[in-house]
């Protein structure tokens, strides 16, 4: 079989509030021998905000992002759920449509670009489980995490809307049930904690305009695990993270209870499972302790 | 199997039961039946009436998925009962099926729960054509299929409140009005005889009603039983507050303009500068988190925020390609 190669879109916190997560991509993808192509031309997908106020921008913004991983022949690969929500959409939309297809093309034409259509976008999870297998993981486990209860913390933008997201990878996720961080967290060696708010919404959306409503949503989530038994969370989503780590002590006071939790990356959880370090890994950017681990 | 290809399953369902007048708690009762291949979850329901126990009590009204009184939840996935066939509830979650109201919170009698802030939140968005018409037409008001094609089905809701109570929002705020007021709204918004454009629209913009509070969770999406994707008519609403002219600079707004122009200046986003666009002096509350964002390296100070390779193409671009304002 020859080396996998993606073009990875990192999207923007990995570089700038969770660099922890860009590291242990990294840190993982030389584990599993997976080559990244890193898209050092893309902009940031607007994060769904930007398509409230210009669409048509917005659209254009990541046709171009895709047109650079259609350039070097790679799938794409997300980091983040709302990055892979916005380019999958975008990419939805233009395949299905060549009036706007070709609208787009105008505009990227401007830049001597072009948008085909023949990148998929999947994000780095679904990646991993497609394309190396949960068994072959398995194998290549180092270090189980056997002593650990982690509670698996999906991100909206990963498994709604379902019809999209069910695009992109081979296993069709159910957003009411989904199993996917489940099945890594076993192959992993962990034990995966069962939980209400598993595949619910951390609020991360609307922590500015409405952040008592984010932080009730935060707050539930983790409660949610604690009360689960687990011992850490873990997450593909980079927002998801932030909203877990960064801002407890809000989430405590919306719900009445402390809550706190370690969360890990989904990469980080992997990465420790392969036997990479922790330093490697970031787990010294967390701002909920993680010596334990 | 027998010759008509019709199966049969056991299946274990546990009903949510509760009776306002007499019980303090609810609880969940036990039913385990053999569904065939045929049913739909109506039938399921209307078997624990008539076999199991009279008292239980739901809404049914239409069983041609028209009339949107008997949407409940099955493993907390909302769905028109009548519709819903019982193969698909299988296939999606097995054979243990929890069968409970839309919303647990306002249950009344097992599956009837009180939609009355449903129906309220509908009311406020005035659903239905505000239009001088003139009481003598001399032609009819043709609407061509193209402008009908603008509602984007948003016609097509039959009110059965399945993505209203699937919204988290909803559930932890009183005065959200709720992905199905908002698709409603759109449904007169977006059509061409309505005169009200901006009026329901300054309406909506106001704070109390919340339109900039929607979490982008998609959970409106995945419940609709009629495809209407009321988060897709929310951003619809959002675009049109910007290009009509409508939309007051608050928190909400700038947020979403200062991606627009984060990305013209790096190509990649200043989540610090875009807090600050957003916020503006309110900015001081997130201080205190962002002092231990930046002692464990989660900060990058302005001067050195990442910037996009071939950033001149990016504004290019932003300059060619902008179709709004602000």
């Amino acid at each position: 079989m020859s080396k996998l190669k993606y073009a990875l879109f990192t999207g923007c916190t990995a570089k700038q509030s969770t660099p922890e997560q860009l590291m242990s991509t990294y840190a993982v993808a030389k584990k599993l021998d997976i080559e990244l192509v890193e898209l050092t031309e893309a902009s940031c997908c607007g994060a769904s905000h930007l398509q409230d106020y210009d669409d048509f921008l917005s659209l254009v913004l990541n046709a171009r992002n895709i047109a650079y991983a259609e350039k070097h022949g790679l799938t794409m690969v997300t980091i983040c759920n709302t990055c892979q929500l916005n380019t999958a959409m975008t990419k939805h939309r233009l395949d299905n449509n060549k009036e706007l297809k070709d609208k787009v093309n105008v505009k990227l034409k401007e830049v001597g670009l072009e948008y085909k259509g023949t990148s998929n976008i999947i994000h780095f999870l679904y990646a991993i489980i497609d394309d190396i297998g949960l068994d072959k993981i398995s194998e290549m486990v180092k270090t189980p995490l056997s002593q650990f209860n982690i509670a698996p913390f999906y991100g909206c933008h990963n498994i709604r809307p379902s019809e999209l997201q069910n695009e992109s990878h081979k296993k069709a996720e159910n957003p009411y049930n989904p199993t996917s961080l489940d099945d890594l967290i076993i192959a992993c060696g962990g034990k995966n904690v069962d939980y209400e708010e598993k595949n619910k919404c951390c609020g991360f959306h609307v922590e500015l305009q409405a952040p008592k409503t984010a932080s009730i949503l935060t707050g539930n989530a983790i409660a949610g695990a604690m009360d689960g038994n687990a011992d850490w969370m873990v997450t593909p989503c980079p927002l998801c993270h932030l909203k877990l780590d960064t801002q407890t002590k809000h989430a405590g006071e919306a719900i009445g209870r402390e809550v706190e939790l370690p969360v890990l990356h989904m990469q980080q959880m992997v990465g420790l499972a392969l036997g990479c370090d922790a330093k490697e890994l970031g787990l010294q950017h967390h701002l909920v302790n993680v010596d334990f681990i | 199997m027998n010759n008509s290809g019709i199966t049969t399953q056991k299946v274990n369902f546990k009903v949510f039961r509760f009776n306002a007048d007499d019980d303090y708690l609810p609880y969940y009762e036990d039913y385990n039946m053999d569904v065939t291949s045929e049913e739909v979850v109506l039938d399921i329901l209307n078997r624990i009436k008539w076999d199991h126990d009279g008292s239980f009590s739901y809404r049914r009204s239409c069983r041609h998925g028209i009339c949107g009184a008997c949407a409940i939840k099955v493993n907390g996935r909302s769905t028109l009962a009548c519709k819903e066939s019982m193969t698909t509830m299988i296939e999606t979650f097995g054979t243990d099926l929890v069968i409970e109201p839309l919303s647990i919170k306002r249950a009344v009698k097992d599956m009837i729960i009180d939609k009355g802030d449903f129906w309220e939140k509908h009311d406020n968005i005035h659903p239905f054509l505000i239009s001088d018409v003139d009481e003598n037409p001399e032609h009819e008001h043709i609407v061509t299929p193209d402008e009908a094609e603008e509602l984007l089905d948003a016609d097509l809701c039959i009110q059965c409140g399945a993505c209203h109570y699937a919204c988290p929002v909803v559930e932890i705020n009183d005065s959200f009005m709720g992905p199905a007021a908002f698709a409603k709204a759109y449904r007169f918004e977006a059509d061409v005889r309505d005169q009200a454009h901006n009026e329901r629209l300054k309406e909506l913009h106001s704070p109390e009603q919340g339109i900039w509070d929607c979490v982008k969770c998609f959970e409106c999406a995945e419940a609709c039983p009629k495809d209407v994707n009321p988060i897709d008519k929310i951003t619809k609403l959002h675009q049109m507050l910007f290009k009509e002219g409508v939309a007051t600079s608050n928190v909400a707004t700038r947020h979403a303009v200062g991606f627009k122009h984060s990305i013209a200046k790096h190509g990649v986003l200043d989540e610090g500068g875009l807090v600050l666009y957003s916020e503006g002096p309110a900015i001081v509350k997130h201080i205190p988190v962002a002092l231990k964002m930046f002692r464990k390296g989660k900060i990058v100070p302005p001067w050195s925020i990442p910037k996009s390779n071939n950033l001149d193409e990016i504004q290019k671009l932003i300059k060619s390609s902008s179709t709004v304002s602000f």
